[in-house]
């Protein structure tokens, strides 16, 4: 590799650091608006407590309990042709492109009272508006593409021949899921999960449409700013892009340890 | 016929299958049990798609398939009782090489120590003990074939399908290997091996099946497929009419090759001696009326039994005691003046004669 550099590549150096500073300056200027003293002074605020272990607990469960039936999708989107699969994978990615305020909406009905979810939910004393639950599913629906997508790289990429392979062994199609497909496709699912993870624990619009309370930190932030400014909502934000941080580096990192 | 079903083994009907720019058409043979069959045909043949068909991986359109007379047409590949070796290994590249061997013995009612045994005893016998803990990663392409030969050979199957299973490897690799495969037919295993190499075939096949354009258009001994190719295409294909089983003896540090009635080829090898079959091109061999002197080491005196022009030039069949086919020009055929019953001398260089250790 060359370590000199043409014109054009110094002006794509320019532009890209100009990209950069654009990502990183904001976070920054909120960083340096803060105290370590203010940072911590939150961190011992019951409310803000429980509200990032709202929000880690119920993104968590989304994206589990989700994953469940959205690996097996993805694994028939990566090995299946069937009619009418472009319209599938356009519905896929349909939670990605729509506002995220009108998704909330839209699942404010699907699991309100009235609907037919919640009438299930109510028979077993469970009322998914203002409840963990219904936040849980809010996040799912906003980030699920991101899980769904990985998990179908993931399994495209895991040879045909090898399934084959296994098959001629005597194992059942149930086992070279299993054994073969799974683990080998598994990289891509972790990171599926972790994305769709850090994309649910991140929601704002979608999840103040369906539950204002229990608040979770995306919501108390915004809370915070409109009832006493940006000065209040500092302190919160940069706890929580923290914890998040956090979080997902160590996530990764075991993703990577695995291997 | 109770001794003939006793024979009997793999058995394929007309098996046909139409894809978009390629069908088999009626593809029927039979293997019997103890064979070491050969299936040779240019590569896009459809070799391999007759593997894959035989053991389940695609479903033929029509046809059927018979293994010890039992029909497997449409059993589930996981009940066939086929192994199959792929072309590039397909080795598990998450699992170690003992795990990959031992994958089939999942549903095999075994102790966790008896299966290790079983795992330990097949890496014993294809060499690879010491691989048992690495990762396929890290091995050579010689010794991922041991590995895939190794996982199928466990299970124990009626019949061992091997895709190209020498292509990949270099020459003294192809060696090992084809001692190993021998090694494993003269334990009684039934083989069917998928090749485009004509030599591979002679070297190790006890029949020979020729696939073209999706159809078998020849099969039998080898000494019945190379001596008396049916058609055009196979001889061309196979390209060589001399060939000869032959028992190679170094003399004065000059190496022989022994044909039948005690002729023997002067040729130039590496082997120091063994049984095997000697090659040459027709092109190879020059014709005189007189026994005139030229470099070539190996002279013989025939009469000539037959004169037939085809596609390369007039293939001339001369009986020196062993049957030699020359191929010539028609100018050449006109200059000498050669006629069926004539005698004529026969002429080609040590150095041209090919030997297959068998």
């Amino acid at each position: 590799m060359s370590t000199r550099f043409t014109s054009i590549q110094l002006t794509f150096i320019l532009l890209g650091s100009l990209v950069l500073l654009f990502i990183v300056a904001p976070l920054a200027g909120m960083f340096l608006n803060t105290t370590p003293a203010q940072v911590f002074e939150t961190a011992r605020e019951a409310e803000v407590r429980d509200s990032i272990w709202l929000t880690i607990y119920t993104s968590l469960a989304g994206t589990l309990i989700f994953s469940v039936a959205a690996i097996p999708l993805a694994y028939l989107l990566a090995r299946k042709n069937f009619p009418l699969k472009k319209l599938v994978t356009g519905i896929i990615d349909l939670p990605v492109v729509i506002p995220h305020s009108a998704a909330g909406i839209a699942l404010l009905g699907f699991v309100s009272r009235e609907s037919a979810l919640g009438k299930m939910g109510s028979a077993f004393g469970l009322n998914f508006v203002g409840h963990p639950s219904g936040i849980a599913i809010a996040m799912a629906f906003v980030s699920i593409p991101y899980l769904i997508n990985a998990a179908r790289d993931g399994f495209s990429g895991v040879p045909v021949r090898l399934e084959k392979a296994a098959l001629t062994l005597g194992a059942s199609p149930r086992r070279v899921f299993f054994t073969i497909s799974l683990p080998l496709a598994w990289r891509n699912i972790l990171s599926g999960l972790i994305l769709m993870f850090a994309r649910g624990m991140s929601e704002f619009g979608a999840v103040i449409v369906v539950a204002y309370h229990p608040m979770v930190t995306p919501v108390l932030i915004y809370e915070r700013f409109g009832s006493f400014g940006l000065k209040y909502a500092r302190p919160v934000s940069v706890l929580f892009i923290m914890i998040s941080l956090g979080l997902f580096i160590v996530l990764r990192w075991l993703a990577k340890e695995k291997k | 016929m109770a001794g003939e079903r006793k024979k009997m083994m793999l058995e394929l009907r007309n098996i046909s299958r139409r894809f978009a720019d390629f069908s088999l058409q009626d593809v029927s043979f039979l293997v019997e049990r103890g064979d070491y069959f050969i299936l040779l045909g240019e590569s896009g043949a459809g070799k391999s798609m007759v593997l894959e068909t035989i053991a389940g991986l695609t479903a033929p359109d029509s046809g059927y398939m018979f293994l010890d007379g039992r029909d497997i047409t449409c059993e589930k590949i996981q009940n066939r009782r086929i192994g199959l070796v792929f072309q590039d290994h397909a080795v598990f590249p998450h699992l170690t090489v003992g795990e990959n061997i031992g994958y089939s013995l999942h549903s095999a009612r075994l102790s966790r120590e008896k299966k290790h045994a079983k795992v330990k005893a097949i890496a014993n016998e294809l060499g690879i003990r010491e691989l048992l803990a690495r990762r396929p990663g890290t091995l050579s392409g010689g010794e991922l074939q041991r590995v895939a030969l190794g996982r199928t050979l466990i299970q124990e199957p009626s019949i061992l399908l091997l895709d190209e299973p020498l292509s990949s490897l270099d020459t003294r690799l192809k060696g090992d290997l084809r001692r190993l495969l021998r090694a494993i037919h003269r334990k009684g295993q039934t083989i069917l091996h998928v090749t485009h190499d004509y030599e591979e075939a002679l070297s190790l096949g006890t029949k020979i099946a020729v696939i073209h354009k999706g159809m078998i258009i020849q099969s039998g001994t080898p000494a019945d497929v190379f001596h008396h190719p049916k058609s055009e295409f196979v001889a061309n294909f196979i390209g060589v009419k001399n060939f000869f089983p032959a028992n190679l003896v170094t003399e004065d540090q000059v190496v022989f090759a022994y044909i039948c009635n005690n002729i023997r080829v002067r040729i130039v090898t590496d082997v120091p001696g063994g049984e095997g079959f000697i090659l040459i091109r027709g092109e190879d061999i020059l014709l005189s009326t007189l026994p005139v002197e030229t470099s070539a080491t190996n002279n013989f005196k025939g009469i000539i039994e037959e004169i037939v022009p085809n596609a390369g030039g007039i293939d001339v069949t001369i009986n020196t005691g062993i049957e030699l086919h020359a191929l010539i020009t028609r100018d050449s055929l006109e200059k000498l003046g050669l006629r069926a019953g004539n005698t004529c001398w026969v002429h080609f260089k040590a150095t041209t004669v090919r030997f297959i250790i068998n």
